[in-house]
Protein backbone atom coordinates (compact mmCIF):
# COMPACT_ATOMS: atom_id res chain seq x y z
CA UNK A 1 0.00 0.00 0.00
CA UNK A 2 1.03 3.58 -1.15
CA UNK A 3 1.25 5.37 1.98
CA UNK A 4 0.67 9.29 1.12
CA UNK A 5 1.86 10.90 4.22
CA UNK A 6 5.50 8.63 3.79
CA UNK A 7 5.50 10.05 -0.02
CA UNK A 8 4.73 13.72 1.39
CA UNK A 9 7.84 13.52 3.97
CA UNK A 10 10.53 12.25 1.17
CA UNK A 11 9.15 14.54 -1.10
CA UNK A 12 9.64 17.08 1.26
CA UNK A 13 13.07 16.06 2.21
CA UNK A 14 14.05 16.15 -1.53
CA UNK A 15 12.96 19.32 -2.33
CA UNK A 16 15.14 20.94 1.07
CA UNK A 17 17.56 18.78 -0.09
CA UNK A 18 17.72 20.59 -3.24
CA UNK A 19 17.94 24.22 -1.82
CA UNK A 20 20.31 23.08 0.96
CA UNK A 21 22.22 22.51 -1.82
CA UNK A 22 22.06 26.08 -3.47
CA UNK A 23 22.15 27.94 0.13
CA UNK A 24 25.07 26.04 1.70
CA UNK A 25 27.99 26.74 -1.41
CA UNK A 26 26.84 30.67 -1.94
CA UNK A 27 27.31 30.60 1.68
CA UNK A 28 30.43 29.03 2.06
CA UNK A 29 31.37 31.75 -1.11
CA UNK A 30 30.91 34.95 1.15
CA UNK A 31 31.78 33.41 4.59
CA UNK A 32 35.28 32.10 2.83
CA UNK A 33 35.86 35.39 1.12
CA UNK A 34 34.59 37.73 4.37
CA UNK A 35 37.15 35.70 6.90
CA UNK A 36 40.12 35.60 4.29
CA UNK A 37 39.50 39.26 2.72
CA UNK A 38 38.34 41.47 5.82
CA UNK A 39 41.74 41.43 7.05
CA UNK A 40 43.14 43.83 4.12
CA UNK A 41 40.24 45.89 4.74
CA UNK A 42 41.52 49.47 6.36
CA UNK A 43 41.45 52.93 5.11
CA UNK A 44 44.23 52.83 3.14
CA UNK A 45 42.98 49.94 0.98
CA UNK A 46 39.86 51.62 0.42
CA UNK A 47 41.42 55.02 -0.31
CA UNK A 48 44.78 54.88 -1.74
CA UNK A 49 46.31 53.64 -4.87
CA UNK A 50 47.89 50.09 -5.62
CA UNK A 51 51.56 50.17 -5.08
CA UNK A 52 54.98 48.37 -5.08
CA UNK A 53 53.73 46.27 -8.47
CA UNK A 54 50.01 46.22 -6.55
CA UNK A 55 51.48 44.48 -3.71
CA UNK A 56 50.31 46.93 -1.55
CA UNK A 57 49.02 50.19 -1.41
CA UNK A 58 44.80 50.63 -2.18
CA UNK A 59 42.21 50.08 -4.91
CA UNK A 60 40.48 53.01 -4.88
CA UNK A 61 40.69 53.61 -8.21
CA UNK A 62 39.30 50.24 -9.67
CA UNK A 63 36.33 50.91 -6.93
CA UNK A 64 35.59 54.34 -8.98
CA UNK A 65 35.85 52.63 -12.17
CA UNK A 66 33.88 50.10 -11.13
CA UNK A 67 31.20 52.74 -10.03
CA UNK A 68 31.34 54.75 -13.20
CA UNK A 69 31.03 51.99 -15.39
CA UNK A 70 27.81 50.39 -13.51
CA UNK A 71 26.58 53.79 -13.46
CA UNK A 72 27.38 54.32 -17.36
CA UNK A 73 25.63 51.46 -17.80
CA UNK A 74 23.13 51.48 -16.73
CA UNK A 75 22.22 55.57 -17.65
CA UNK A 76 22.39 53.95 -21.17
CA UNK A 77 20.50 50.62 -21.12
CA UNK A 78 17.81 51.57 -18.45
CA UNK A 79 16.08 54.29 -20.82
CA UNK A 80 16.98 52.04 -23.84
CA UNK A 81 15.99 49.16 -22.48
CA UNK A 82 12.59 50.36 -21.02
CA UNK A 83 11.15 51.67 -23.65
CA UNK A 84 11.77 48.90 -25.83
CA UNK A 85 9.70 46.65 -23.06
CA UNK A 86 7.17 49.30 -23.45
CA UNK A 87 6.89 48.97 -27.32
CA UNK A 88 7.07 45.46 -26.71
CA UNK A 89 4.56 44.35 -24.51
CA UNK A 90 2.37 47.06 -25.48
CA UNK A 91 2.81 47.75 -29.00
CA UNK A 92 3.55 45.15 -31.12
CA UNK A 93 1.24 43.24 -32.71
CA UNK A 94 1.49 39.62 -32.04
CA UNK A 95 3.14 38.26 -35.42
CA UNK A 96 5.60 35.98 -36.39
CA UNK A 97 8.51 39.14 -36.78
CA UNK A 98 7.94 39.94 -33.05
CA UNK A 99 7.57 36.84 -31.72
CA UNK A 100 11.25 36.35 -33.35
CA UNK A 101 12.15 39.52 -31.95
CA UNK A 102 11.33 38.76 -28.28
CA UNK A 103 12.83 35.03 -28.96
CA UNK A 104 16.19 36.58 -29.99
CA UNK A 105 16.03 39.39 -27.17
CA UNK A 106 15.89 36.47 -24.81
CA UNK A 107 18.45 34.61 -26.11
CA UNK A 108 20.94 37.52 -26.59
CA UNK A 109 21.18 37.39 -22.59
CA UNK A 110 23.07 33.99 -22.55
CA UNK A 111 25.64 35.30 -24.97
CA UNK A 112 29.34 35.03 -23.44
CA UNK A 113 30.33 37.91 -22.30
CA UNK A 114 33.68 37.89 -23.74
CA UNK A 115 31.25 38.01 -27.15
CA UNK A 116 29.81 41.39 -26.15
CA UNK A 117 33.58 42.55 -25.48
CA UNK A 118 34.56 41.36 -28.79
CA UNK A 119 31.95 43.22 -30.55
CA UNK A 120 32.10 46.57 -28.12
CA UNK A 121 35.88 46.84 -29.11
CA UNK A 122 35.33 46.12 -32.64
CA UNK A 123 32.56 49.33 -32.93
CA UNK A 124 32.97 51.57 -29.69
CA UNK A 125 36.52 51.16 -29.74
CA UNK A 126 37.56 50.65 -33.26
CA UNK A 127 34.58 52.52 -35.32
CA UNK A 128 33.46 55.00 -33.36
CA UNK A 129 36.82 55.68 -32.42
CA UNK A 130 36.13 55.93 -28.60
CA UNK A 131 39.68 54.30 -27.85
CA UNK A 132 39.38 52.34 -24.43
CA UNK A 133 38.12 54.27 -22.43
CA UNK A 134 34.96 54.69 -19.77
CA UNK A 135 32.46 55.32 -22.69
CA UNK A 136 33.14 52.17 -24.70
CA UNK A 137 33.41 49.74 -21.64
CA UNK A 138 29.79 51.49 -20.12
CA UNK A 139 28.26 51.47 -23.68
CA UNK A 140 29.71 47.13 -23.99
CA UNK A 141 28.41 46.32 -20.39
CA UNK A 142 24.96 48.17 -21.25
CA UNK A 143 24.83 46.24 -24.74
CA UNK A 144 25.28 43.44 -22.12
CA UNK A 145 22.57 43.65 -19.72
CA UNK A 146 20.12 45.24 -21.87
CA UNK A 147 18.50 41.82 -22.86
CA UNK A 148 18.37 41.48 -19.02
CA UNK A 149 16.22 44.63 -18.59
CA UNK A 150 14.02 44.44 -21.90
CA UNK A 151 13.25 40.92 -20.51
CA UNK A 152 12.22 41.62 -16.86
CA UNK A 153 10.39 44.95 -17.47
CA UNK A 154 8.41 43.28 -20.63
CA UNK A 155 7.36 40.67 -17.94
CA UNK A 156 6.30 43.17 -15.70
CA UNK A 157 4.66 45.33 -17.65
CA UNK A 158 2.76 42.24 -19.11
CA UNK A 159 1.90 40.55 -15.79
CA UNK A 160 -0.25 43.94 -15.21
CA UNK A 161 -3.76 42.92 -15.59
CA UNK A 162 -5.49 43.57 -18.47
CA UNK A 163 -8.44 44.77 -16.55
CA UNK A 164 -6.75 47.61 -15.54
CA UNK A 165 -5.59 48.68 -19.37
CA UNK A 166 -9.80 48.08 -20.13
CA UNK A 167 -10.74 50.14 -17.41
CA UNK A 168 -8.38 53.14 -18.50
CA UNK A 169 -9.13 53.07 -21.93
CA UNK A 170 -12.71 52.50 -21.30
CA UNK A 171 -13.50 56.04 -19.31
CA UNK A 172 -11.55 57.62 -22.34
CA UNK A 173 -7.60 57.60 -21.39
CA UNK A 174 -5.44 57.42 -24.29
CA UNK A 175 -3.27 54.04 -24.80
CA UNK A 176 -0.20 56.28 -23.79
CA UNK A 177 -2.09 57.86 -20.85
CA UNK A 178 -3.06 54.32 -20.00
CA UNK A 179 0.46 52.97 -20.60
CA UNK A 180 1.58 56.19 -18.11
CA UNK A 181 -0.86 56.19 -15.65
CA UNK A 182 -1.73 52.43 -14.96
CA UNK A 183 0.28 50.22 -16.18
CA UNK A 184 4.24 51.57 -15.73
CA UNK A 185 3.48 52.37 -11.68
CA UNK A 186 2.29 49.12 -11.79
CA UNK A 187 5.69 47.73 -13.23
CA UNK A 188 8.02 49.51 -11.46
CA UNK A 189 8.81 47.09 -8.51
CA UNK A 190 9.57 44.26 -11.75
CA UNK A 191 11.50 47.12 -13.75
CA UNK A 192 14.09 47.65 -10.65
CA UNK A 193 14.56 43.63 -10.23
CA UNK A 194 15.80 43.81 -13.94
CA UNK A 195 17.92 46.37 -13.14
CA UNK A 196 19.50 44.88 -10.16
CA UNK A 197 20.11 41.79 -11.97
CA UNK A 198 22.03 44.37 -14.54
CA UNK A 199 24.06 46.21 -11.77
CA UNK A 200 25.23 42.46 -10.45
CA UNK A 201 26.08 41.75 -13.79
CA UNK A 202 27.74 44.75 -14.80
CA UNK A 203 29.68 44.84 -11.71
CA UNK A 204 31.33 41.40 -12.25
CA UNK A 205 31.67 40.69 -15.75
CA UNK A 206 35.52 41.18 -16.40
CA UNK A 207 35.38 40.30 -20.39
CA UNK A 208 33.50 42.24 -21.40
CA UNK A 209 35.49 45.17 -20.54
CA UNK A 210 38.91 43.55 -20.98
CA UNK A 211 39.87 45.19 -24.74
CA UNK A 212 37.14 48.45 -24.28
CA UNK A 213 37.76 49.90 -20.87
CA UNK A 214 40.01 48.57 -18.10
CA UNK A 215 43.50 49.38 -17.77
CA UNK A 216 46.16 46.95 -15.82
CA UNK A 217 47.59 49.74 -13.46
CA UNK A 218 46.84 53.41 -13.61
CA UNK A 219 47.83 55.31 -10.77
CA UNK A 220 45.94 58.34 -11.42
CA UNK A 221 41.84 58.30 -11.54
CA UNK A 222 39.98 58.88 -14.78
CA UNK A 223 39.53 62.61 -15.28
CA UNK A 224 36.42 62.48 -18.55
CA UNK A 225 34.71 59.40 -19.90
CA UNK A 226 37.21 59.14 -23.12
CA UNK A 227 39.65 58.06 -20.23
CA UNK A 228 40.69 54.58 -19.38
CA UNK A 229 40.34 53.16 -16.07
CA UNK A 230 40.81 50.02 -13.45
CA UNK A 231 37.92 48.29 -12.22
CA UNK A 232 37.57 45.35 -9.58
CA UNK A 233 36.74 42.40 -11.46
CA UNK A 234 39.96 42.73 -13.82
CA UNK A 235 42.13 43.68 -11.53
CA UNK A 236 41.01 41.06 -9.41
CA UNK A 237 42.02 38.93 -12.54
CA UNK A 238 45.36 40.21 -12.78
CA UNK A 239 46.49 40.32 -8.86
CA UNK A 240 45.52 36.58 -8.96
CA UNK A 241 47.08 35.29 -12.29
CA UNK A 242 49.23 38.34 -13.56
CA UNK A 243 51.43 39.13 -10.79
CA UNK A 244 53.55 37.16 -8.88
CA UNK A 245 53.85 37.39 -4.57
CA UNK A 246 50.78 39.28 -4.16
CA UNK A 247 49.27 38.46 -0.41
CA UNK A 248 46.59 36.41 -0.24
CA UNK A 249 44.54 38.91 2.12
CA UNK A 250 44.63 41.47 -0.96
CA UNK A 251 42.94 39.34 -3.36
CA UNK A 252 40.13 38.72 -1.10
CA UNK A 253 39.86 41.75 0.19
CA UNK A 254 39.50 42.86 -3.45
CA UNK A 255 37.17 40.40 -4.13
CA UNK A 256 35.16 41.38 -0.69
CA UNK A 257 35.22 45.14 -1.75
CA UNK A 258 33.26 43.95 -5.45
CA UNK A 259 30.87 41.99 -3.36
CA UNK A 260 29.93 44.73 -1.01
CA UNK A 261 29.85 46.97 -3.55
CA UNK A 262 27.47 45.32 -5.61
CA UNK A 263 25.50 44.21 -2.44
CA UNK A 264 25.27 48.48 -1.43
CA UNK A 265 24.01 48.69 -5.36
CA UNK A 266 21.05 46.30 -5.28
CA UNK A 267 20.37 47.69 -1.51
CA UNK A 268 19.39 50.99 -2.96
CA UNK A 269 17.43 49.35 -5.77
CA UNK A 270 16.03 46.84 -3.20
CA UNK A 271 14.90 50.22 -0.84
CA UNK A 272 13.69 51.69 -3.73
CA UNK A 273 11.51 48.94 -4.84
CA UNK A 274 10.64 48.77 -1.45
CA UNK A 275 8.80 52.07 -1.00
CA UNK A 276 6.99 51.70 -4.42
CA UNK A 277 5.71 48.19 -3.69
CA UNK A 278 4.31 50.16 -0.48
CA UNK A 279 2.55 52.19 -3.11
CA UNK A 280 0.88 49.28 -5.00
CA UNK A 281 -2.75 49.00 -3.74
CA UNK A 282 -3.70 45.43 -4.48
CA UNK B 1 -34.98 60.76 -29.98
CA UNK B 2 -32.73 58.18 -31.09
CA UNK B 3 -29.51 57.97 -29.09
CA UNK B 4 -27.69 54.98 -30.95
CA UNK B 5 -28.89 54.08 -34.29
CA UNK B 6 -27.79 50.50 -35.40
CA UNK B 7 -28.07 48.84 -39.05
CA UNK B 8 -27.50 45.69 -40.42
CA UNK B 9 -24.36 45.07 -37.97
CA UNK B 10 -22.30 41.53 -38.10
CA UNK B 11 -19.05 40.92 -36.18
CA UNK B 12 -16.81 37.99 -36.05
CA UNK B 13 -14.23 37.73 -34.03
CA UNK B 14 -11.50 35.67 -36.08
CA UNK B 15 -13.93 32.95 -37.77
CA UNK B 16 -16.52 32.87 -35.55
CA UNK B 17 -19.55 35.84 -35.92
CA UNK B 18 -20.88 36.89 -32.82
CA UNK B 19 -23.25 39.06 -33.65
CA UNK B 20 -25.66 38.30 -36.74
CA UNK B 21 -27.47 41.74 -38.89
CA UNK B 22 -28.30 43.34 -35.68
CA UNK B 23 -30.69 46.57 -36.70
CA UNK B 24 -32.00 48.40 -33.60
CA UNK B 25 -32.31 51.63 -32.39
CA UNK B 26 -31.47 52.70 -28.50
CA UNK B 27 -33.66 56.16 -27.17
CA UNK B 28 -32.38 59.05 -25.17
CA UNK B 29 -32.96 58.43 -21.52
CA UNK B 30 -34.27 55.20 -21.74
CA UNK B 31 -32.95 51.87 -19.79
CA UNK B 32 -32.96 49.68 -22.38
CA UNK B 33 -31.80 45.84 -21.02
CA UNK B 34 -30.37 42.92 -23.17
CA UNK B 35 -30.73 39.75 -22.03
CA UNK B 36 -30.08 36.44 -23.56
CA UNK B 37 -27.87 32.64 -22.60
CA UNK B 38 -24.09 32.75 -22.22
CA UNK B 39 -22.57 33.48 -25.52
CA UNK B 40 -25.55 35.49 -27.55
CA UNK B 41 -23.90 38.45 -28.29
CA UNK B 42 -25.10 40.28 -25.51
CA UNK B 43 -21.43 41.28 -24.56
CA UNK B 44 -20.09 42.08 -27.96
CA UNK B 45 -23.08 43.86 -28.31
CA UNK B 46 -22.44 46.41 -25.89
CA UNK B 47 -18.63 46.71 -26.17
CA UNK B 48 -19.63 48.10 -29.43
CA UNK B 49 -21.53 50.62 -28.45
CA UNK B 50 -18.05 52.48 -27.55
CA UNK B 51 -15.91 50.39 -29.52
CA UNK B 52 -14.30 48.67 -26.54
CA UNK B 53 -14.07 45.28 -29.45
CA UNK B 54 -10.85 46.67 -31.45
CA UNK B 55 -8.96 45.64 -28.29
CA UNK B 56 -9.16 42.62 -29.55
CA UNK B 57 -6.60 41.10 -31.79
CA UNK B 58 -8.99 39.63 -34.48
CA UNK B 59 -12.56 41.58 -34.46
CA UNK B 60 -13.69 42.31 -37.95
CA UNK B 61 -17.10 44.03 -38.36
CA UNK B 62 -19.43 45.64 -41.00
CA UNK B 63 -22.63 47.63 -40.66
CA UNK B 64 -23.43 51.12 -38.84
CA UNK B 65 -23.33 52.71 -35.81
CA UNK B 66 -24.33 55.92 -35.14
CA UNK B 67 -24.31 57.84 -32.17
CA UNK B 68 -26.30 61.24 -32.25
CA UNK B 69 -26.29 60.73 -35.87
CA UNK B 70 -22.72 60.45 -36.59
CA UNK B 71 -20.77 57.27 -37.07
CA UNK B 72 -18.98 56.26 -33.94
CA UNK B 73 -16.26 54.97 -36.80
CA UNK B 74 -15.33 58.58 -37.65
CA UNK B 75 -15.36 59.54 -33.88
CA UNK B 76 -12.18 59.80 -32.09
CA UNK B 77 -12.46 56.88 -29.97
CA UNK B 78 -11.34 58.46 -26.70
CA UNK B 79 -14.21 61.15 -26.82
CA UNK B 80 -16.35 58.61 -27.64
CA UNK B 81 -15.45 56.17 -24.75
CA UNK B 82 -15.97 59.89 -22.51
CA UNK B 83 -19.46 59.79 -23.84
CA UNK B 84 -20.28 56.48 -23.88
CA UNK B 85 -19.01 54.77 -20.32
CA UNK B 86 -18.77 51.49 -19.17
CA UNK B 87 -19.09 49.63 -16.19
CA UNK B 88 -18.03 46.23 -15.95
CA UNK B 89 -19.40 42.84 -15.09
CA UNK B 90 -16.99 42.77 -12.19
CA UNK B 91 -15.85 45.38 -9.56
CA UNK B 92 -12.60 46.31 -11.10
CA UNK B 93 -11.01 49.18 -9.40
CA UNK B 94 -8.04 50.54 -10.57
CA UNK B 95 -5.04 50.04 -8.15
CA UNK B 96 -5.50 53.54 -7.01
CA UNK B 97 -6.88 55.32 -3.86
CA UNK B 98 -10.82 56.20 -3.61
CA UNK B 99 -10.40 59.88 -4.42
CA UNK B 100 -8.16 58.93 -7.47
CA UNK B 101 -9.76 56.22 -9.30
CA UNK B 102 -13.59 58.75 -9.25
CA UNK B 103 -10.66 61.69 -10.71
CA UNK B 104 -8.97 59.22 -12.96
CA UNK B 105 -10.89 59.86 -15.99
CA UNK B 106 -11.55 63.63 -15.57
CA UNK B 107 -7.50 64.03 -14.80
CA UNK B 108 -6.97 62.37 -17.85
CA UNK B 109 -8.92 64.49 -20.11
CA UNK B 110 -6.86 67.32 -19.03
CA UNK B 111 -8.90 69.12 -15.26
CA UNK B 112 -6.02 70.41 -13.26
CA UNK B 113 -8.07 72.73 -10.81
CA UNK B 114 -8.15 70.51 -7.13
CA UNK B 115 -10.62 72.14 -6.30
CA UNK B 116 -13.28 71.53 -9.21
CA UNK B 117 -11.63 67.08 -9.09
CA UNK B 118 -12.94 67.22 -5.66
CA UNK B 119 -16.35 68.73 -6.38
CA UNK B 120 -16.55 65.96 -9.31
CA UNK B 121 -15.16 63.32 -7.22
CA UNK B 122 -18.07 64.03 -4.60
CA UNK B 123 -20.96 64.74 -7.06
CA UNK B 124 -19.88 61.37 -8.87
CA UNK B 125 -20.34 59.59 -5.13
CA UNK B 126 -23.22 61.19 -4.45
CA UNK B 127 -24.78 59.94 -6.91
CA UNK B 128 -23.50 56.47 -6.67
CA UNK B 129 -24.71 56.75 -3.38
CA UNK B 130 -21.26 55.40 -1.72
CA UNK B 131 -20.47 58.96 -0.43
CA UNK B 132 -22.22 58.63 3.03
CA UNK B 133 -19.66 55.29 3.48
CA UNK B 134 -16.50 56.60 2.24
CA UNK B 135 -16.68 60.19 3.26
CA UNK B 136 -13.80 59.88 5.82
CA UNK B 137 -11.06 57.21 3.94
CA UNK B 138 -11.02 58.76 0.29
CA UNK B 139 -7.01 58.17 0.31
CA UNK B 140 -7.60 54.44 1.17
CA UNK B 141 -6.90 51.62 -1.35
CA UNK B 142 -10.38 51.04 -3.32
CA UNK B 143 -9.39 47.33 -2.80
CA UNK B 144 -10.09 47.76 1.09
CA UNK B 145 -13.66 48.07 -0.12
CA UNK B 146 -16.35 45.23 -0.14
CA UNK B 147 -17.40 44.40 -3.73
CA UNK B 148 -20.74 46.10 -3.64
CA UNK B 149 -18.77 49.58 -2.22
CA UNK B 150 -16.41 48.62 -5.40
CA UNK B 151 -19.37 48.59 -8.07
CA UNK B 152 -20.88 51.65 -6.57
CA UNK B 153 -17.42 52.92 -6.92
CA UNK B 154 -16.92 52.09 -10.59
CA UNK B 155 -20.32 53.57 -11.70
CA UNK B 156 -19.18 57.06 -9.66
CA UNK B 157 -16.06 56.68 -11.85
CA UNK B 158 -17.47 56.21 -15.13
CA UNK B 159 -19.96 58.80 -13.78
CA UNK B 160 -17.37 61.36 -12.96
CA UNK B 161 -16.57 62.26 -16.76
CA UNK B 162 -20.03 62.94 -17.46
CA UNK B 163 -21.12 60.18 -20.47
CA UNK B 164 -24.49 60.84 -22.11
CA UNK B 165 -24.74 56.59 -22.16
CA UNK B 166 -23.36 54.42 -19.51
CA UNK B 167 -23.40 50.85 -20.70
CA UNK B 168 -23.55 48.07 -17.95
CA UNK B 169 -22.18 44.81 -18.39
CA UNK B 170 -23.68 42.46 -16.07
CA UNK B 171 -22.92 45.07 -12.99
CA UNK B 172 -24.74 42.68 -10.27
CA UNK B 173 -23.62 39.32 -10.99
CA UNK B 174 -21.29 38.86 -8.49
CA UNK B 175 -22.96 40.99 -5.81
CA UNK B 176 -25.59 40.47 -2.78
CA UNK B 177 -29.22 40.83 -2.95
CA UNK B 178 -29.17 44.18 -0.89
CA UNK B 179 -26.41 45.53 -2.99
CA UNK B 180 -28.33 44.71 -6.42
CA UNK B 181 -30.97 46.42 -4.85
CA UNK B 182 -28.74 49.45 -4.12
CA UNK B 183 -27.48 49.58 -7.79
CA UNK B 184 -30.54 49.23 -9.39
CA UNK B 185 -32.06 52.35 -7.62
CA UNK B 186 -29.31 53.97 -8.46
CA UNK B 187 -29.47 52.92 -12.21
CA UNK B 188 -33.24 54.33 -12.17
CA UNK B 189 -32.41 57.37 -10.77
CA UNK B 190 -29.93 57.84 -13.26
CA UNK B 191 -31.92 57.38 -16.49
CA UNK B 192 -32.95 60.88 -15.71
CA UNK B 193 -29.70 62.09 -17.21
CA UNK B 194 -28.02 59.55 -18.90
CA UNK B 195 -28.90 56.69 -21.40
CA UNK B 196 -28.73 53.01 -19.94
CA UNK B 197 -28.44 49.49 -21.23
CA UNK B 198 -28.13 47.29 -19.31
CA UNK B 199 -26.68 43.33 -20.07
CA UNK B 200 -28.01 40.99 -17.45
CA UNK B 201 -28.06 37.47 -16.99
CA UNK B 202 -30.62 38.13 -14.61
CA UNK B 203 -33.67 38.46 -16.19
CA UNK B 204 -36.37 39.21 -13.01
CA UNK B 205 -33.92 42.14 -13.06
CA UNK B 206 -33.97 43.02 -16.75
CA UNK B 207 -38.20 43.19 -16.04
CA UNK B 208 -37.15 45.36 -12.61
CA UNK B 209 -35.42 48.14 -14.42
CA UNK B 210 -35.93 47.99 -18.52
CA UNK B 211 -38.20 50.55 -20.37
CA UNK B 212 -37.21 48.14 -23.09
CA UNK B 213 -36.18 44.98 -23.47
CA UNK B 214 -33.50 43.22 -26.39
CA UNK B 215 -33.24 39.45 -26.60
CA UNK B 216 -30.44 38.00 -28.10
CA UNK B 217 -30.14 34.52 -28.97
CA UNK B 218 -26.60 32.96 -30.85
CA UNK B 219 -25.87 36.18 -32.09
CA UNK B 220 -29.39 37.29 -33.37
CA UNK B 221 -31.88 39.98 -32.37
CA UNK B 222 -34.84 38.05 -31.72
CA UNK B 223 -36.92 40.30 -30.48
CA UNK B 224 -36.91 44.20 -28.79
CA UNK B 225 -40.29 45.64 -27.30
CA UNK B 226 -41.80 47.76 -24.26
CA UNK B 227 -40.63 45.60 -21.08
CA UNK B 228 -43.91 45.28 -19.76
CA UNK B 229 -45.49 43.76 -23.32
CA UNK B 230 -41.81 41.43 -23.62
CA UNK B 231 -42.71 39.69 -20.20
CA UNK B 232 -46.40 39.54 -20.56
CA UNK B 233 -46.97 38.87 -24.29
CA UNK B 234 -43.63 37.84 -26.03
CA UNK B 235 -44.46 37.82 -30.14
CA UNK B 236 -41.39 34.96 -30.50
CA UNK B 237 -42.14 31.92 -29.22
CA UNK B 238 -38.26 31.30 -28.09
CA UNK B 239 -38.56 34.95 -26.31
CA UNK B 240 -41.10 32.91 -24.38
CA UNK B 241 -39.11 30.06 -23.89
CA UNK B 242 -35.90 32.17 -22.03
CA UNK B 243 -37.65 34.57 -19.65
CA UNK B 244 -40.19 31.31 -18.34
CA UNK B 245 -36.91 29.32 -18.09
CA UNK B 246 -37.20 26.67 -20.15
CA UNK B 247 -33.74 27.07 -21.93
CA UNK B 248 -30.93 28.98 -21.17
Amino acid sequence: MRNPKRNQKIAFFFLFLATLLIVVPVGMVVVIIVVKGLPAINWQFLSDIPRQGMRAGGIFPAIVGTVYLVLGAIIFALPIGLLAAIYLSEYAKENLLNRMIKLSIVNLAGVPSVVYGLFGLALFVVFFKFGASILSGSLTLGIMILPIIITTSREALESVPQSFREVSLSLGASKWQTIRHIVLPNAIPGIITGTILGIGRAAGETAPILFTVAAFYLPQLPKSIFDQAMALPYHLYVISTQVPNVDEKIRYGTALVLLTLVLFMNLTAIIIRYKFRKKKKW
Amino acid sequence: MVKFNINDLNIWFGSAQALKGVSMKIMRNEILSVIGPANSGKTTFLRMLNRMNELHPNFKMSGEVELDGRRTSELDVESLRKRVGTVFALPLPLPLSIFDNVAYGVRMHGLKSKAATSDIVERSLQEAYLWDEVKDRLGTSAFKLSGGQQQRLCIARTLAVEPEVILFDEPCSGLDPISTAKVEDAMLKLKVNYTIVLVTNNVKQAARVGDRTAFFLSGELIELDITDKMFTAPSDHRTEGYISGKFG
